[in-house]
């Protein structure tokens, strides 16, 4: 018996829109879960406090900090080194061998697990150059976690622009710097600002590459070599060791605002860019 | 810029893409170097093969750790991989690309979400509910599989979706112009064309399945054991060098390293096929 | 009559494969040189070797060299940037840069150094006047570049490399794009400029070079074949591919 085509039409659709409704009802339904049980407890006493009683009780002040400072120190180092080798290896060198294998190299090193950048942060920072568990090990070993995808969007970005452009520049007497400058890279600004964007809000949710170099100290850090806690590391710790499900809820809430919040960001940032170029 | 001059930003560019290339060569050899000894001492078979993983008694066979990511991953593609290429079917053919302008971004947002919060979830709702109506601990390899699904979806959906759009319309105008209709079009036409890149995001999401961590380990159950069923409590490659890294010490801690090392190589391998039908993607 | 550029013997490699054969020519200073050809004769590579453009491809070679007022401007000593600035060029698409139409034009002068307003305003005023465009657009200097019309476009980048106050503008077959009204005004310009500036026009419209060109030179397969009064060339050319090309007998 065959089926009519306009049946089968119809049949698909109906699966593949039930699969659309499936995979959003289950996004809805993950922030739901978590802001219903979660937002309340995150008030302004919450976010300013700080932990009593290893977070049984009190707010999740320190590990706000964490969470603002390691993605920052890891940026920071990250973006600047990222985006001129990227600069580097797209405008000032040829196409070469070496080359390649540099963008397989970097290719590769943004697809690996965190678990291992947290394992070389451990051996290397923490315990061979004896930061110990540090705001400088964990924002090291961030910054290093993210340096391949910096490097692989901002080279997509400089790619993207137009080999004309260049050209033009280079014919009225350009340098190549003055050329990358003016052209290149603000045209290449929205890719290079969504990769940035993207790595932050993968620091932020970052938990077992800075478990083992950060550490998990609940005091406010006076000093860059201080231990720190952030607000991911936090709710894994509440959550696990059943210690509070009220502030586990809340720092979820807060995490999931913030890493929402900072894609939104992203996105805005990058639709304003476009829009001025014209 | 004047004083430096050409020559000198030249220097300072070459000299920081120097600096960027080392550090991340400089992990690549540590990491290698601190696994690899381990493993030549220990011997690769037994490493790989072995059931038994008992530190105290020196013994360090990771065979079940293989076998729960092995596992665990494939069950991911089973449940995240027709879901997210149906929906990047939906998303690209069937909806205003106005419409898919906003949805796409709203489901990569599912990917910003901490897998630490998928963990929990997988916990606190998941768990439960395989306890209650299937049996066995619920912290299980279905669990995982379940999680990692879902966690895997945005990748395959976004890749999926440019894969698809990327395919020319004169290919789909072709088809309709002999009376398919749109399913038949996509089904015979659009998928055929769009395949690398499709087949591309499902590799890169099995990447990052391998890769998870912390999502696992909340709900995954990490025993030890070769899984019988999918309601067994599985331990990943990944999950064991988190749970036993920090009080691990000499050898124990060299076996942790060597485990990494396995999975560096895995992943590489993974992604590397990716780039390849991606590449092809682009050249059509 | 001097010369603005000499070459001798230049011959041009891509992958090992020449591209342009042993050319000997003299580009007389302040006319029209047009040079016509089939597709794949050489002549964008010609041009693209004046003002070493050619720099930027892969797998090329060169031997013989081009002078430019007596100097050797692929001796390794010679400043590639001042060679631009002085000698301009003109795309066969119109490139705006995606900025208004006042930032295109002043690109090439700021990064000169000339940061004076005043300066730059006169330049710009100057530059589109020569161009037929600053009637067009004088009210509306802060409009994106990319809004502007094809043809409109085209007399921008006229404009811009006009800003840079070359000596030589090279243009690679500027009007293939464009309707014949846009056409003209270019063509009128060029006829205006060729009075302070020595100008090179490939075009693969002999009926263009026939209007617009003092003298021509016509390329096929990477060489020279004759070069000569546009007249002469048109009415009686020395050489039978010529004829045949200018009748249209191929190409």
């Amino acid at each position: 018996m065959r089926i009519h085509p306009r049946l089968f039409q119809r049949g698909a659709v109906a699966l593949l829109s039930g699969a659309t409704l499936i995979t959003l009802v289950i996004l809805i339904f993950i922030i739901v879960f978590i802001l219903r049980k979660g937002l309340p407890v995150v008030t302004l006493d919450f976010l300013t406090r700080d932990p009593e009683s290893m977070g049984r009780e009190g707010g999740i002040f320190p590990t706000l900090i964490g969470t603002i400072i390691l993605p920052l120190l890891a940026l920071i180092i990250a973006t600047p080194l990222g985006v001129f080798t990227s600069v580097y290896l797209s405008e000032y060198t040829r196409e070469t061998k070496f080359t390649r294998i540099i963008r397989f190299g970097t290719d590769c090193l943004a697809g690996i697990p965190s678990i291992i950048f947290g394992l070389f942060g451990y051996i290397f920072f923490v315990l061979t150059l004896e930061m110990g568990w540090s705001i400088m090990s964990g924002g090291l070993t961030l910054a290093v976690m993210v340096l391949p995808t910096i490097i692989r969007t901002s080279e997509e970005a400089i790619r993207a622009v137009p080999k004309t452009y260049r050209e033009v520049s280079f014919s009225l007497g350009a340098s190549s710097w003055q050329t990358v400058k003016n052209v290149i890279l603000p045209n290449a600004l929205p890719g290079i600002v969504t990769g940035v964007m993207l790595s932050i809000g993968r620091c932020i949710g970052e938990t077992a590459a800075v478990i083992f170099t950060a550490g998990s100290s609940l005091r406010l850090p006076a000093t860059a070599f201080d231990s720190v806690r952030t607000m991911a590391v936090h709710f894994y710790i509440l959550a696990r060791e059943g210690i509070s499900q009220e502030n586990a809820y809340g720092t979820a809430a807060a995490l999931i605002i913030a890493v929402l919040a900072i894609n939104l960001i992203a996105y805005w940032l990058m639709n304003r860019i476009i829009a001025r170029r014209g | 810029m004047k004083l430096i001059g050409e020559k000198g930003v030249h220097r300072i560019l070459m000299g920081i893409a120097f600096s960027a290339i080392s550090a991340l060569l400089l992990i690549t050899l540590f990491i290698i170097s601190e696994g690899l000894p381990f493993i030549f001492e220990y011997g690769l078979t037994d490493f790989l093969f072995s059931s038994e993983w008992i530190p105290a008694e020196k013994k360090f066979g990771i065979f079940p750790m293989i076998a729960a990511s092995l596992w665990v991953t494939f069950g991911a593609m089973i449940l995240g991989a027709p879901l997210g290429v149906a929906v990047a079917l939906f998303l690209s053919e069937y909806v205003p690309r106005s419409v898919m302008r906003i949805i796409k971004p709203t489901i990569e947002l599912l990917a910003a979400i901490p897998s630490v919060v998928y963990g929990f979830i997988g916990v606190m709702v998941l768990a439960p509910i395989i306890r209650n109506y299937l049996g066995g601990p619920g912290l299980s390899l279905l669990a995982g599989s379940v999680i990692l699904g879902i966690m895997i979806l945005p990748t395959v959906i976004s890749i999926s979706i440019d894969s698809i759009l990327a395919v020319p319309q004169s290919f789909r105008e072709g088809s309709l112009a002999l009376g398919a209709t749109t399913w038949q079009t996509i089904h015979m036409v659009t998928i055929k064309a769009a395949k690398s890149g499709i087949i591309a995001s499902i590799i890169l999401g099995l990447g990052r399945a391998i890769g998870e961590t912390m999502a696992v380990i909340m709900v995954a159950g990490n025993s030890v054991n070769i899984p019988g069923s999918a309601l067994d409590s599985v331990r990943t490659l990944t999950a064991n060098i988190a749970l036993e890294m920090s009080y691990a010490t000499g050898l124990h801690r060299q076996a942790l390293f060597a485990t990494g090392v396995i999975l560096f190589i895995g992943i590489i391998i993974l992604n590397s096929i990716a780039s390849v039908a991606l590449r092809k993607r682009a050249v059509r | 009559m001097s010369y603005k550029f000499t070459t001798n013997n230049f011959s041009f490699y891509f992958n090992n494969t020449a591209v342009l054969k042993q050319i000997n020519i003299n580009v007389p200073e302040k006319e029209i040189l047009g040079i016509i050809g089939p597709a794949g004769s050489g002549k964008t590579t010609f041009l693209r070797s004046l003002n070493r453009m050619n720099d930027f491809e892969y797998n090329y070679n060169l031997s013989g060299s081009i002078l430019l007022d007596g100097k050797d401007i692929y001796d390794p000593k010679f400043n590639v940037i001042e060679l631009r600035k002085k000698v301009g060029m003109v795309f066969a698409m119109p490139v705006p840069l995606p900025m208004s139409i006042y930032e295109n034009v002043v690109y090439g002068p700021r990064l000169s150094g000339i940061g004076d307003k005043k300066r730059l305003d006169e330049l710009v005023e100057k530059s589109l006047t020569a161009a037929f465009l600053w009637e067009e657009v004088k009210d509306r200097l802060k409009l994106s570049g990319l809004r502007l019309s094809g043809g409109q476009q085209q007399r921008l980048c006229l404009g811009r490399v006009l800003a840079m106050e070359p000596e030589v503008i090279l243009l690679d077959e500027p009007c293939s794009g464009l309707d014949p009204i846009s056409t003209a005004k270019i063509e009128d310009a060029l006829t205006r400029l060729k009075k302070d500036y020595t100008i090179i026009l490939v075009t693969n419209n002999t009926k263009q070079a026939a209007r617009v060109a003092d003298k021509t030179a016509f390329f096929l397969m990477g060489e020279l074949v004759e070069m000569n009064e546009t007249s002469q060339i048109f009415t009686t050319p020395a050489v039978k591919e010529t004829q045949d090309y200018i009748t249209g007998r191929f190409g």
